[in-house]
């Protein structure tokens, strides 16, 4: 993700970042894919398990499972901003749950980076599943910067 | 009324078996590894470190996702926990894990706020949750987590739920 100022591709930056993406273990565990990723925006998916279940009468997936997602894809469209931070964690996130996850649908999150400062980094996310009109979740965030 | 002369161990078995119910009923909290510490109604949930846990292995610190979960996870169940005791106690309801029908619904998370204070390291760690207002619909709860030190928190969060009606 170190790949300030160079001239890759869009592709290529989604192909660095899904090789990061492997190196972090619980992404791993969530199979976590990047799908996109480039100047403060990010899109990375994950498909249903039956081990993130969080309500087992439903087959739901539970909202924490949500919450990682979409930390991970904020991070990411941090880490792609044009400015080329070093490092960056987060510092508060809030999620909004407007309904439950279809069973066995993959559920994709889409972050921006919508403002940047020195040293602060302000996201807004969204997840959806196949029904992309009507979100699953949405959240804001505030995520440090190591220039 | 309370029984005074209630064996001993019928009231913990009672009350442990509830508590087993409501946790090992979700997938989710056993993939993740969480249990639950009792000591009369006060709930500690527990997460032993593991490295599938890890966001960031060049430090290496628990991924804030993990986090994050850790803390929902033990908000709703003390959620469900302080809402069922009374019904518990007074033997109305007697929750079993291998009857699904006898679980009480869990409350819906409606939203999570989350303060990332310290980087999670890779050890143990521990939370708490606390039921602020219990309404009939609605439920707020502020939840702390920590990991060494009860008073150096690695994360906090307040979120409110929608109880399950009927």
């Amino acid at each position: 993700m170190d790949e300030k100022g160079s001239e890759l591709s869009a592709k290529d930056h989604a192909r660095i970042a899904q090789q990061f993406i492997e190196a972090i273990p619980h992404a791993k565990a969530l199979e976590l894919r990047v799908d996109d990723l480039g100047s403060g925006k990010a899109q990375i998916s994950m498909p249903w398990a039956e081990y993130l279940v969080g309500d087992p009468r439903t087959g739901v997936i539970h909202g924490g499972v949500i919450s990682t997602l979409m930390d991970t894809c904020s991070g990411a469209a941090v880490m792609a901003h044009p400015s080329g931070p070093r490092s960056t964690a987060t510092i508060d996130l809030r999620i909004d749950y407007m309904r439950a996850a279809t069973p066995r649908q993959r559920i994709v999150a889409t972050a921006e980076c919508y403002h940047m400062t020195r040293n602060v980094a302000f996201i807004r996310a969204v997840a959806v599943d196949e029904d992309s009109e009507n979100p699953v979740a949405t959240a804001t965030g505030a995520f440090t910067v190591e220039r | 009324m309370i029984n005074r002369n209630e064996p001993l161990d019928q009231i913990k078995s009672r009350r442990d078996s509830a508590l087993n119910a409501l946790v090992t009923g979700v997938p989710y909290m056993n993939w993740l590894g969480i249990t639950f510490d009792r000591r009369g109604d006060e709930l500690t949930a527990v997460m032993p470190y593991h490295q599938k846990l890890i966001g960031n292995p060049s430090l290496p610190a628990l991924h804030g996702g993990v986090t994050a979960a850790f803390l929902e996870v033990t908000a709703i169940i003390e959620l469900s926990w302080s809402v069922m005791w009374e019904d518990m106690e007074s033997g109305r309801i007697s929750p079993d894990a291998a009857v699904p029908d006898s679980l009480p619904r869990l409350p819906k998370t409606i939203d999570f706020t989350v303060d990332y204070l310290r980087s999670g390291l890779p050890r143990d760690s521990y939370a708490r949750a606390r039921v602020v207002r219990s309404g009939r619909r609605y439920a707020s709860v502020h939840v702390e987590a920590w990991q060494d030190n009860r008073s150096r928190l690695i994360a906090q969060a307040t979120g409110h739920f929608l109880m399950p009606q009927g």
